[in-house]
């Protein structure tokens, strides 16, 4: 079944490219990690810093894939009703209500208790039916019938017993609902785990998934991702705003600017006409990158100094290539 | 892979789980920890990309293996060096120490046609000797390899054992078959070509020992270090060497996360049976009352609040050191937690053990403290006038020291209020307990208002008592 995902993607090449269509730059190990995801039937935990896009692979993955793409928020206190399915209590207190007189009549005909038994029994399998079943996004990913790309977002939010339920659905694909039976997935669906390292997920969880870190790319990988975002960028402008962030995330900062705040950086220049970075300028727009006033003060007294440097940098480059 | 024979393609198959068995080996030496469930899906996702394509290989397997951003450094760091080593089995000055080979057009280690093109191989007649003669290093290379591996080169554990293995390496690629010929030579009167072989031989040992040099490096970092780790746990802190101290803070930070990552996980323990009335009302509003969801009321664990009273003088100091250090790699698993220095008097040291490394932190607390006469009354009273009254039930004071007071006035009264107060009291004493007690020791004076006394000197004994207050707590 799975083999037409794997035709989808056969190579680490194809991935790339196909990722790069849907507008994600992606590296060779974010590439080989899908690769073996579908080969092995294993799901990736993606850590890293946040914005660095590990939402938006999934994103990514089910846009070229062409895949639906389900995806579960995790938060404190998720529980299996709210990710796998849960009756609809209020449907069927109502239809309990609304046939309550078809009922009677029925368990009028009975002529003993005993038939009478029966006959509720019966009327009891059709409440617990598909019918009354809301299935969650857990369960939805199973049921779908080409498969899909599941992201559960933020593991690390949600509690501990909610990982360690996860781990049934993660290595066998396959849940049990006791007045349904055990449903298989109908193609193994492939699995995303964010986590933002709140805390450290258990080793069980860890050990049944790839790994993928995906850190702060490079400033080749970052010009590419920014170019794809924000396609009016100027090539010059783009490598001097690139070549400063860089330099920035070498700094002591309580929190880095990330990837998106990058292209959030790189629009709000557009946005004020700038053709290249001038010291006034970056000052001013600071605050698109930096989060905390802390930082800001300390990046602050820099921009000078690092806006020179980020523009001799980028020349440098040029004169390279 | 394809396109060899069958069973070309199982040798191949062999041949490549074997080195992946070796990286794995060499990566677990360096502090990757690989549970045998992931070193099969190592193998799958190996052969899922194949061997050809080395970044695809590396990234496939940092993928499998390494489950953090550490591992996946040292992992990366192994798969290159493991590489390095498996391309060739000789360093490179072989070539320039063996003797010039005989035929120009003959170059350096040129694989296969060494064999066919040094004819008699200039009279040496062991395989051995013939290779040597001709300079064919890839042959060596490969003879090399093979008797390593008969030899068992990687469960090469300590320095000493590189010599051994070198001879039997040497053994194995016909060293004595070589050394026969050489004395039949000079038997022969051939004695230019017996001192040539026997040259040739010298550099070879010398290969041979730098190979398991390499090897030694690669295979037994690991072993070696589990020893030396072994015996740091048990050693005595007061005696600790000071070259062995960056590597005992290592060790405490392993632990330390190790204890965090078990004690940060549960924060409620469930009550089971008893009904949380309010809300399960609010959760069944929905079903107009009825309530298909029951609540059950959890209790909330507490992380503990520490406070820990250190005496920092003499020989006390080490382990001290060790014990601020391992509470302070702690600090996500507790909820509070207050340091002090004491001596002659006592200081706070919360903030200076919170901004400096520890290096810098204790030599600090020692400037701030002075050297002056241990005074437990003297200390107790500077705590008592400071911390007493943050101190409550949820609270463990954690007092460290051998409770030699130098004859000054023990202060017990100011002990009681502490331990009326506090939820714990531990004492944790250097000393060996038969001490206890003897000469200006004020131990048991003290001890009727100590939850718990413990004699702690070793890293293994920190552990415990660390372990022991987390899994307490309430």
């Amino acid at each position: 079944m799975s083999s037409t995902l794997e035709q989808k993607i056969p190579s680490i090449e194809a991935i790339e490219e196909g990722l790069a269509g849907q507008g994600y730059i992606s590296s060779r190990q974010i590439a080989t990690a899908l690769f073996l995801a579908v080969r092995l039937g294993k799901p990736i935990l993606v850590e890293g810093p946040a914005g660095t896009g590990k939402t938006e692979l999934a994103k990514a993955t089910a846009g070229f894939m062409q895949l639906p793409l389900i995806r579960m928020q995790c938060y404190e206190g998720l529980d299996e009703s709210k990710a796998l399915y849960e009756w609809k209590y209020g449907k069927q207190l109502l239809y309990t209500q609304l046939l309550r007189d078809k009922l009677g009549e029925q368990l009028r005909e009975a002529a003993t208790l005993d038939e009478a038994l029966v006959r509720l029994d019966g009327v009891d399998d059709m409440f617990f039916s598909d019918r009354f079943l809301e299935p969650r996004p857990l369960l939805r990913a199973l049921r779908e019938p080409i498969g899909c790309v599941l992201l559960v977002d933020e593991v690390d939010k949600a509690d501990e017993e909610f990982e360690s339920f996860l781990l049934e659905i993660l290595s066998d694909y396959q849940v049990s609902i006791p007045e349904l039976g055990t449903q298989v997935a109908k193609v193994i669906p492939i699995v995303l785990l964010t986590s933002n390292n709140t805390r450290d997920l258990g080793d069980a969880m860890k050990r049944r998934c790839l790994h993928l870190h995906i850190g702060y790319p490079d400033a080749r990988r970052e010009e590419r991702i920014v170019q794809t975002r924000v396609p009016h960028v100027q090539a010059s402008l783009l490598r001097q705003l690139v070549h400063y962030v860089q330099n920035l995330r070498t700094q002591d900062l309580r929190k880095l600017p990330s990837v998106s705040e990058t292209i959030d950086w790189a629009r709000a220049l557009i946005l004020l006409n700038a053709s290249q970075l001038e010291p006034e300028l970056v000052h001013n727009t600071l605050n698109v990158l930096l989060k905390f006033e802390g930082d800001m003060s300390s990046a602050g007294k820099l921009v000078g100094e690092m806006t020179h440097q980020a523009l001799r940098e980028s020349s440098h480059g040029m004169a390279a290539k | 892979m394809s396109g060899s024979s069958p069973f070309g393609r199982a040798a191949e198959t062999a041949q490549s789980s074997d080195m992946l068995l070796r990286l794995l080996r060499v990566a677990r030496g360096a502090g990757v920890r690989i549970s045998v469930a992931e070193a099969i899906d190592a193998f799958e996702s190996a052969n899922a990309v194949g061997y050809a394509d080395r970044q695809a290989l590396k990234d496939a397997l940092t993928l499998t293996i390494a489950k953090t951003f550490e591992d996946k450094q040292i992992f990366e760091q192994c798969f290159e060096t493991y590489f390095k080593r498996e391309n060739t089995a000789l360093s490179g000055d072989l070539a320039s120490k063996l003797p010039p080979p005989p035929t120009p057009s003959q170059g350096e280690g040129a694989e296969g046609e060494a064999q066919g093109m040094g004819g008699e191989g200039q009279g040496a007649q062991s395989a051995l000797g013939q290779m040597l003669m001709q300079g064919d290093l890839a042959g060596l290379a490969a003879a090399m390899e093979r008797a390593a591996e008969a030899a068992g080169a990687t469960n090469i554990t300590l320095f000493t054992q590189t010599n051994l293995y070198a001879r039997r390496i040497l053994d194995r690629m016909g060293l004595a078959e070589l050394e026969r010929e050489i004395t039949r030579l000079r038997g022969e009167g051939n004695a230019e070509l017996a001192d040539r072989l026997a040259k040739a031989r010298a550099a070879l040992g010398e290969q041979a020992r730098g190979y398991m040099e390499r090897q030694l490096a690669l295979f037994s970092q690991g072993t070696t270090r589990e020893i030396r780790e072994g015996a740091l746990r048990q050693v005595n802190l007061s005696q600790l060497d000071r070259r062995d101290i960056q590597r005992m803070r290592q060790l405490i930070r392993d632990m330390a996360k190790k204890i965090a990552e078990r004690y940060s996980r549960k924060r409620y323990r469930d009550r089971r049976g008893v009904l949380d009335m309010r809300r399960t009302m609010r959760r069944n509003m929905v079903f107009d009352g009825v309530p298909f969801r029951t609540v059950w009321k959890r209790e909330r664990i507490d992380k503990p609040r520490v406070m820990a009273l250190c005496d920092v003088s003499g020989s006390v100091a080490n382990v001290a050191r060790f014990l601020l250090m391992f509470l302070y790699s702690l600090h996500d698993v507790l909820a509070d937690l207050r340091g002090y220095a004491f001596s002659s008097h006592l200081i706070d040291v919360s903030d200076i053990l919170r901004r400096e490394s520890s290096d810098d932190a204790i030599t600090k607390i020692l400037e701030a403290i002075g050297f002056g006469s241990t005074n437990y009354g003297k200390s107790l009273e500077d705590f008592c006038g400071m911390s007493l009254k943050h101190v409550n039930r949820q609270t463990t004071v954690i007092i460290l020291g051998d409770a030699r007071g130098n004859r000054n006035e023990p202060r017990v009264e100011l002990m009681g209020d502490i331990f009326n107060r506090a939820g714990r009291v531990i004492w944790l004493n250097p000393e060996p307990q038969p001490l206890w007690g003897t000469g200006d020791s004020d131990m048991y004076r003290y001890a009727p208002f100590c939850s718990q006394m413990m004699t702690c000197n070793t890293i293994a004994q920190l552990e415990r008592v660390v372990e022991e207050l987390l899994a307490n707590a309430r």
